[in-house]
């Protein structure tokens, strides 16, 4: 097997005195679609934010186990949070274009990283609305406000912001649950092509969702992983009890 | 057992007339009371305008003993204060505004938030009073000033005094930034600092604009402690160093002269005419205040 690209290491989580993430141990294979799913409040987006330390700034958390970046423990002392934020990308539920104009939601990052270079800006701007499949859409309109475009738009907008820095890493969290069926069939299409430059974890907003993208599936309930295993094996033949009663839509 | 339902019906219509009926009443009454004030104004205000020469009544010089009512070293001052006062409350206002939201930990933020707001509760005298007796003098002595009772000197009192309001509807502007918005500029490798003033403070700026113009209202029509530290010397506030001289501002002179002046002279109704151009000068300020939140709604917020 192929060395783990993220290995998460009995790790608990919780905020004040709720634990909502339980000893969670899973290894996530470099350059593939790994999919969180479970029912509302299993912890799968705090888990996200572990990965990418977004959680640092929440008061009052406490936190047990390791998370390792390409064997990197990234709750090291000495781990530099912006550079481990620009290896690690994240894009969220609802879409949120920054203020300003889509060259300069794109190009956000970059900026803040100190890349002055017009040509290699511009390069990176097409390269990284192309992978999101936007590019056909707002190659005429790169200097209108962001704001401007429609919700499936603004939310590959996002997903190319996350791309402009070139990560190794991306995580979506329900990145297509508050678009249309076309949208969404345009952002799914967008994760096939990026898997092969990048580590995907994504959490779908449905089931069916989950079938149609996962290598791999994590199925989390109350903070516990239930079950791990590739998705055409989870979604056919879930071993766990509680998996099937979810996959087969007896609850949740 | 219809009938019976009707007549419930009925009986529930006309406590809803009532209820709907003393609403109106108590709306319109306080309108009324507005559009009252506002005539009563412009009746005693008006006469100025014909009764005292426009070369006299904006001229230069205020001497009301020898029929001199020149307004305009009134005005400038008035808003020579306030914008002195502005520059100083708007950088230290976001600031706060900025450090209380963004910065402070929870427990200081519940220990400062009710400290700002009493500090908007301190009586406009009280603040004048320690204007005059401590900042006054300080004033004086580090510049070496004949007197401490200056422009600059008012500013700070009323940079104090706006402060509050800047603060409080600066911070709801923060707060009404969607968190999302900060994490995903922290997502993107920025700094906190980077993701407050690269992210958040645009995404608020227009309520943070609404902000200084709310606290610019209250302090333009500010009148107590302005009276207190300004000097109250009607002088052109043009050269360079008045910042650091005496002024008179048009509510001090309002205040100070209304007691005394003999009811329906000319010198009477100039204080009401000044009234007039204070009440416009605050409504256009107001009015671009709500101008910039309507915009802002219209282009549907930056949510
Ligand atoms: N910032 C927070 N403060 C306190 N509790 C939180 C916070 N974020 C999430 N939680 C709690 O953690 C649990 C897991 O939430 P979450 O990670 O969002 O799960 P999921 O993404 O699977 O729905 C929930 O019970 C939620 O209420
Ligand atoms: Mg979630």
């Amino acid at each position: 097997m192929v060395e783990a690209k993220i290995h998460i290491d009995k790790v608990s989580y919780a905020y004040g005195e709720n634990w909502v993430l339980n000893d969670v141990t899973l290894d996530i294979a470099p350059n593939s679609v790994t999919v969180f799913f479970g029912p509302a409040g299993g912890g799968k987006t705090t888990l996200l934010r572990l990965i990418n330390r977004l959680n640092d700034l929440v008061e009052g958390t406490q936190m047990k186990g390791r998370i390792l970046v390409d064997g990197q423990d990234i709750y090291n002392s000495e781990i530099h949070i912006p550079t481990l934020r620009r290896r690690v990308g994240m894009v969220f539920a609802l879409p949120l274009p920054l203020p300003g104009t889509v060259r300069e939601n794109v190009l956000y990052g970059l900026k803040l990283a100190g890349v002055k270079d017009r040509s290699r800006l511009d390069e990176i701007l097409e390269q990284s609305l192309t992978q999101s499949a936007l590019w056909d859409e707002v190659k005429d309109r790169l200097d209108h406000l962001a704001v401007a475009l429609s919700g499936g738009q603004q939310q590959r907008l996002c997903i190319a912001r996350s791309l402009a820095l070139e990560p190794d890493i991306l995580l979506l969290d329900e990145p297509t649950s508050g678009l249309d069926p076309i949208s969404t069939r345009k952002v799914e299409d967008s994760l096939f092509t990026l898997k092969e430059h990048y580590t995907v974890i994504i959490v779908p907003h449905s089931i069916q969702q989950a079938a149609r993208i996962a290598d791999k599936a994590a199925f989390f309930l109350m903070g516990n992983l239930v079950e791990y295993a590739a998705g055409t094996e989870l979604f056919t033949r879930p071993r766990k009890k509680k998996t099937e009663e979810y996959v087969t839509g007896r609850f949740g | 057992m219809f009938a019976q339902k009707q007549a419930q019906a009925a009986h529930a219509d006309w406590r809803e007339f009532v209820i709907e009926a003393l609403i109106r009443v108590l709306g319109f009454s306080t309108i009324g009371f507005v559009l009252l004030i506002f005539l009563f104004l412009l009746r005693e205000g008006v006469p100025s305008f014909y009764k005292v020469p426009v070369s006299n009544l904006f001229g230069t010089r205020w001497y009301p003993n020898f029929d001199l009512f020149g307004t305009l070293p009134l005005l400038l001052g008035s808003v020579l204060v306030t914008v002195t006062a502005i520059l100083i409350a708007l950088p230290l206002g976001a600031a706060t505004a900025v450090f209380v939201r963004e910065v402070a930990p929870n427990w200081a933020r519940e220990i400062l938030k009710p400290m700002i707001e009493v500090l908007a509760g301190i009586p406009s005298v009280v603040l004048g009073f320690f204007g005059m007796h401590a900042v006054a003098p300080l004033i004086r002595g580090t510049l070496g000033i004949p007197t401490g009772l200056t422009v600059f000197t008012g500013a700070l009192i009323l940079a104090y005094m706006a402060l509050p309001t800047i603060i409080s509807v600066a911070e709801d502007a923060l707060d009404a930034v969607p968190k999302s918005l900060r994490d995903a500029g922290l997502a993107m490798g920025a700094t906190q600092w980077q993701t407050i003033w690269k992210v958040v403070v645009p995404a608020a700026r227009s309520g943070i604009t609404t902000a200084v113009m709310l606290g610019m209202g209250r302090a333009i029509g500010e009148t107590m402690a302005v009276m207190m530290v300004t000097g109250n010397a009607a002088r052109m506030p043009l050269s360079l160093d008045s910042l650091f001289r005496p002024a008179r501002t048009m509510t001090a002179t309002i205040a100070a002269e209304m007691g005394e002046v003999a009811q329906g002279s000319i010198h009477y109704h100039t204080l009401f005419g000044i009234g007039i151009i204070l009440f416009l000068l605050t409504f256009l300020i107001n009015l671009a205040a709500a101008a910039t939140i309507f915009k802002k709604r219209r282009r549907g917020g930056l949510r």
